[in-house]
């Protein structure tokens, strides 16, 4: 067939080109454009090269976000992913309960971010929150707005309660689709409870696990909503993670430069993160 | 060795089955010997599976009772059963080598390090699998791993039978040949009860001794492949086995000749006592029909002709009733006058889809 040379074609991609732009690309370099520049008020500003990013880099206060961040983002992880698919063992394959389980299960996924804060926030409140009070009335002495531990074990217990769903449903998913045929071949086998486990259902896991323990890392690392509803970074910075210490350059102290820096290292730290993650997991399956 | 007894079997899904319509598998008695071959042949959902996993442990039977030499083994667990199953998916442990997926049954038993390789490297040079046996198990071809999982059921020194459950349907036809000649092999070479489920018919008479046909959760005829061909003990015998079937069609009897509309046909025994109130039909294989231009038999219409290779299908239709008969590939058949002949000696009466036998004529009275 004759090939039609016509460059109008190129309109075709113009869509799709736009929209990239608009929502991808240019807001992106908005930010790299802010980071390179200082500005003394006035509208005015000045090319200052990667000082913001010596500063950002540079700050304890940075570093202290950042390790707050990671042992945020560690702990939910070690607690979700094995919580997660315990659950989901115990879910039944057949049945009515199926439906019921499944449909309890989505429930915290369904509610908004901004009122899972909202929730949690009330019910952890030490004189008429139900958690609070009950813990207090239990003999400790709870009080999430003050104590640092406090607030970091009801940020931390709020993120397994919202997201340990997500991985529940993955690991379902990825146990439904192991045939009766490796049950029975197992059973034939004489294999222990943990046998089946250790080698017919965690490698069929093996895939919807990566994704899950993925979304969960990546999406825990850039949480914002609840925690800044729930304790908004305090008590003092004891729970200020990284993104609710953006939104404190950003938006209160209107540190644009700095502000814009932080974004991108902010940014290429989950995008690097996330590359090791996903290397160091798929990295057996390519040696089979 | 392993001589397995299925004494009143009968199984039902459901917790209270009602009437016979609720069972999958129907009131069943049966003796698997030791050391034979036997093929369990039906379409899907006639129970096959079932039966296969009753023996094996994987059901309890809602009925009955399962002997392995005697000792009745209903209520013991698969593992602890002499017996090993291989499905119609491979069944392998991914993340492991081939020879660790050989071992695993024995690792299970806490058998001796050293005697799981000797069994291992024994099993697999049966198999071929010698070369492979650091490969991890994951990426195999289907028929390879098919071995593996046969591997795992023969490197158990006390595994007597092994159950097979449609083990070809994944692997490429080329290849079917050669894994059904290896477990022929393995049955020859050792002491092995083999159960092989299918719904082949190809596949189950070339691999049985003894073929045990089931339809809608009944056994119908259990014989050897040639019984099946020439006595089919029921309908559905005649019409599942056989490239076309058994033809069937309903006569009235009298003694030792059929009425099929206006034709009488000769029997070659007589039926004096048919049971009332039952259907009665005729059945005969289309290799035992002639169609011919002779004039001699009865007058048919030949509908269509389909060669298919080294003989030739003719569809005839004799009163209304179409039969299929074997043809030569150089016979004369023309289109309007063929005469059909039914050779008596294998013309069969069922009444309900059930072989009557009959009695044989007497020497003058035919």
């Amino acid at each position: 067939m004759e090939k039609t040379w016509n460059n109008r074609a190129w309109f075709m991609v113009l869509p799709v080109l736009i929209l990239v732009a608009f929502n991808a690309i240019i807001p992106l370099m908005t930010v790299v454009n802010y980071s390179v520049q200082e500005t003394f008020g006035g509208n005015v500003f000045f090319f200052s090269g990667v000082t913001w990013f010596q500063d950002v880099l540079l700050s304890d206060r940075f570093h202290a976000a950042l390790g707050r961040q990671l042992f945020f983002t560690f702990t939910i992880l070690f607690i979700e992913i094995p919580l997660g698919v315990a659950i989901a063992l115990t879910m039944p394959r057949k049945g009515f309960w199926v439906s019921v389980c499944l449909v309890l299960m989505a429930l915290p996924l369904l509610i908004p971010w901004n009122v899972v804060g909202a929730i949690w926030n009330i019910l952890a409140l030490p004189d008429i929150g139900l958690l609070g009070q009950m813990l207090n009335g239990m003999g400790f002495d709870y009080n999430y707005t003050r104590h640092p531990l406090d607030a970091w074990f009801t940020l931390i217990l709020m993120d397994v309660w919202h997201w340990t769903s997500l991985v529940v449903l993955l690991a379902y998913a990825g146990l439904i689709s192991i045939p009766d045929a490796y049950y029975q071949a197992a059973k034939i086998d004489a294999a222990s409870r943990w046998a089946v486990f250790r080698h017919i259902q965690l490698p069929k896991m093996k895939r919807v696990l990566t994704i899950a323990i993925l979304l969960r890392f990546m999406d825990s690392f850039m949480i914002y909503t609840e925690p800044s509803v729930l304790t908004g970074g305090g008590p003092g910075n004891a729970t200020t993670l990284l993104s609710i210490d953006l939104v404190k350059i950003a938006l209160g102290q209107f540190d644009l430069g700095r502000a814009a820096a932080m974004s991108i290292v902010y940014f290429l730290i989950v995008l690097l993160l996330s590359w090791v993650f996903y290397t160091l997991m798929m990295r057996n399956e390519e040696q089979s | 060795m392993a001589r397995i007894v299925l004494e009143n079997i009968a199984h039902a899904y459901g917790p209270s089955p009602k009437g016979p319509e609720d069972y999958a598998l129907k009131t069943l008695n049966h003796v698997w010997e030791n050391g034979g071959a036997y093929a369990l042949l039906g379409p899907s959902g006639c129970g096959k599976t079932t039966l296969l996993n009753i023996i094996s442990g994987l059901i309890t039977p809602s009925e009955g009772r399962v002997l392995f030499d005697g000792k009745d083994i209903t209520a013991l667990p698969t593992a602890e059963r002499n017996i090993a199953q291989v499905f119609q998916f491979p069944v392998i442990y991914d993340t492991m080598t081939v020879a660790q997926n050989l071992a695993f049954p024995l690792r299970n038993r806490s058998v001796s390090r050293a005697e799981v390789e000797k069994r291992v490297a024994e099993v697999a040079k049966m198999l071929d699998l010698l070369p492979i046996l650091t490969k991890r198990a994951r990426g195999l071809t289907a028929d390879v791993k098919q071995k593996v999982s046969l591997g795992r059921g023969l490197v158990r020194p006390d595994v007597t039978a092994i159950l097979f459950d449609e083990p070809l349907t994944v692997i490429d036809p080329h290849l079917k040949w050669q894994l059904r000649s290896k477990l022929k092999e393995l049955h020859r070479q050792f002491d092995l009860t083999m159960v092989y489920v299918t719904h082949d018919q190809t596949e189950a008479l070339t691999f049985a001794d003894k073929v045990v046909v089931m339809y809608e959760g009944e056994v119908v005829q259990i014989g050897t492949p040639e019984d099946l061909f020439e006595r089919p003990a029921h309908t559905f015998v005649g019409y599942f086995i056989g490239s076309p079937g058994m033809n069937v069609a309903p006569v009235t009897v009298t003694g030792n000749r059929a009425r099929l509309g206006t034709h009488d046909i000769q029997l070659g025994r007589a039926y004096s006592e048919l049971p009332a109130g039952t259907k009665i039909e005729l059945g005969i294989r289309p290799e035992f029909i002639r169609v011919s231009n002779s004039g001699r038999g009865m007058p048919g219409r030949v509908v269509r002709v389909d060669d298919i290779g080294r003989y030739r299908v003719v569809k005839v239709d004799l009163d209304g009733h179409p039969f299929n008969a074997i043809a030569d590939e150089d016979a004369e058949i023309s289109d309007d006058r063929a005469s059909v002949v039914l050779d008596p000696a294998n013309v069969h009466i069922y009444a309900d889809g059930r072989l009557v036998e009959g009695k044989p004529l007497s020497a003058g009275a035919a």
